[in-house]
């Protein structure tokens, strides 16, 4: 086993059936990801980016091949395993955010630490923390709908990083923001990668976003090319 | 936070229509318990009659009375415990709307027979001395104020006194109760032998006989027995259980139970459709949501039965309402029908029922949101939004 591989991905290959059509999307794609990387994936619309981060995050399963995870089979996991396995080891960050709208900041943040054996004042500690950490310390009784969407952001993050995993996928994490904004937020995440550790995988069309990250693969027809982008 | 927490915020989470939803749950659950207790109230005469009890009425009807002769012959058949008669006096008190049910009967043998009406022993005794006298269901004496020893005049829409008027004082010697709170104790008992000598027609005549067997399992036997002894008499008499003559005397209005059951049913049926199809809105509206608690990490199994317990959170919200306000309405009801009904009450019965017809309600109307939720896939959930 090597040590620093956090993902392996051999052969890969993903098809999906439109109507009588099989559409392929990778065929035998082979990747290796470091942990503690910090990578974004570039590639024009239908390169297959979000159907490799639904494949990384475990929401969605090859039709061929092994997905190494930690050196575990995560393709072979039944759909409950994988829920399980989503939750310990997983923080996701979407485009539009996904808060429960009719939960305050501190009740979204919490939502991943009720599949925890945390109790209740271990979990409001945490909440505390995750909040603090992205600087919404003062907005933990607010719902969303009182929130900018950068705020909003900032709690899907902390709602990603609350249980502590070891990976963040991020899904065109400042699609919907501000320059300034989509900054603020790709610092907080250049942040959780230096300073706490985490593998973060983002997918996103904006080059000056994917600058935020170590590395980009441009993405291509299901092929990838490297670019290494920072030491 | 827990499960049950978020249940609660996603059924609250728009306020008008889980007032709505919940209202027409709450309706459903109102007419239910009135209608059930109305019925209940009807039946209790069936309900509450004893299972060794028989009623000998003439062939032809129950208005066309017995020869005075019948209580002793009956009293010789085999199998006969006791035996009592009456005959309906057709009572009313100062008005012909108050109208009462008022019996003539044998104050000897009423309580043997009817022994499950409760009566304090020197008030019976009292009754027996005074041939004046009346004994009053508790219900009834509660419907008109009247207390024992006041001096009541009552009326009767068929027989004349022989004083040429049309009604009879009468002492109140007792109030009797009964065991059961159904049974009925709205109506009065007085001697038949104060009816026979003041009354100007009729003759020693009786309206029916009540008796009751040594055993039910010879009910049938003992009632072939006793129409057998009159047959081919000038008064040839009909005999059945007295939960079978109630029933038909029920009958006579029409079949109350299809009829309540329609009325139910179409109110369940209509309900079920109306939250059914909103729990389906109100889930499907949500697809995103659910795609991203998955995401989380929650099991399907998980929110299954999270979107279970809110649809059966809604109709237990509804319904037990609608059960409280129907069990207040009944009460305040059943005081203004005291002088028609039997009580009517909300019995464990009903409510038991009640309850079972909630979790079907939450079941069936959840079951389909439920299993989609359980069916969704998160890559077309979120494909689709």
């Amino acid at each position: 086993m090597t040590q620093d591989k956090l993902f392996e991905l051999n052969n890969v290959c993903k098809q999906f059936v439109k109507g009588k059509e099989a559409i392929s999307i990778f065929e035998n794609l082979n990747i290796t990801i470091k942990k503690g990387d910090f990578l974004a994936i570039m590639g024009p619309s239908g390169s297959g980016k979000t159907t490799l981060l639904n494949l990384l995050g475990g929401v969605d399963q090859p039709t061929s091949g092994e997905i190494k995870f930690d050196d575990d089979r995560i393709d072979q996991l039944s759909e409950g395993q994988l829920a399980k396995w989503r939750s310990n080891n997983v923080g996701f960050i979407f485009q539009f955010y996904n808060l429960m709208p009719m939960l305050n900041a501190a009740r979204n943040v919490e939502l991943p630490l009720l599949l925890t054996q945390l109790n209740r004042s271990q979990r409001q500690q945490s909440i505390n923390t995750a909040l603090e950490l992205v600087g919404l310390a003062d907005r933990a009784k607010h719902m969303p709908g009182e929130l900018s969407g950068g705020q909003q952001q900032r709690v899907a993050i902390a709602r990603a990083f609350v249980s502590d995993p070891k990976l963040l996928l991020c899904d065109e994490p400042t699609g919907d923001l501000d320059r300034q904004t989509a900054d603020e937020i790709l610092e907080m995440l250049q942040l959780l990668n230096r300073k706490f550790g985490k593998t973060v995988i983002m997918v996103t069309h904006d080059p000056a976003a994917a600058k935020f990250a170590n590395k980009t693969l441009h993405l291509d027809k299901g092929q990838f090319v490297e670019k290494e982008l920072m030491a | 936070m827990n499960d049950l927490f978020l249940i609660y915020k996603n059924l609250t989470r728009k306020k008008l229509r889980l007032f709505l939803t919940s209202f027409a749950i709450f309706i459903a659950f109102l007419i239910f318990g009135a209608v059930s207790a109305l019925k209940g109230s009807l039946d209790s005469g069936i309900e509450m009659s004893a299972d060794n009890r028989l009623v000998v009425v003439h062939k032809i009807n129950f208005t066309v009375s017995l020869p005075y002769a019948y209580v002793n012959k009956v009293k010789q058949i085999e199998g006969v415990k006791d035996v009592t008669h009456a005959n309906w006096f057709g009572g009313y008190y100062q008005e012909p709307s108050n109208q009462i049910v008022a019996l003539a009967v044998d104050p000897a043998s009423y309580f043997d027979v009817y022994s499950e009406l409760i009566i304090a022993p020197q008030q019976k005794a009292q009754w027996l001395k005074n041939q004046t006298g009346m004994l009053i269901g508790e219900r009834l004496a509660k419907v008109y104020g009247w207390k024992v020893g006041d001096r009541i005049p009552i009326s009767s829409n068929i027989f004349s006194h022989n004083d040429g008027g049309h009604t009879w004082d009468f002492v109140v010697d007792g109030i009797f109760s009964a065991e059961e709170v159904q049974t009925d104790t709205g109506y009065l008992v007085f001697h038949y032998k104060y009816f026979k000598e003041t009354q100007t027609f009729g003759g020693d005549n009786v309206g029916w006989l009540v008796l009751t067997t040594k055993s039910s399992s010879i009910n049938e036997k003992v009632a072939k027995a006793i129409d057998k002894e009159f047959a081919n008499s000038q008064a040839e008499t009909e005999t059945s259980t007295e939960k079978a003559f109630n029933k038909a005397f029920l009958e006579q209005l029409g079949n109350i139970g299809l009829i309540i059951f329609s009325v139910v049913f179409m109110a369940f049926f209509t309900i079920l459709v109306v939250v059914g199809n909103t729990m389906v809105l109100a889930v499907r509206e949500r697809t995103n949501e659910i795609a991203v608690l998955k995401t989380l990490g929650f099991t399907s199994m998980r929110i299954f039965k999270m979107i279970l317990a809110e649809s059966l959170l809604l109709a237990f919200l509804g319904g037990l309402t609608g059960l409280g306000v129907s069990y207040i309405v009944i009460k305040g009801v059943s005081e203004q029908l005291a002088r028609f009904l039997p009580n009517m009450v909300l019995t464990t019965d009903i409510v038991l029922q009640a309850l079972f017809y909630m979790l079907a309600l939450g079941l069936i109307s959840g079951i389909i949101p439920a299993v989609n939720a359980l069916r969704l896939n998160i890559v077309s959930a979120f494909n689709r939004g």
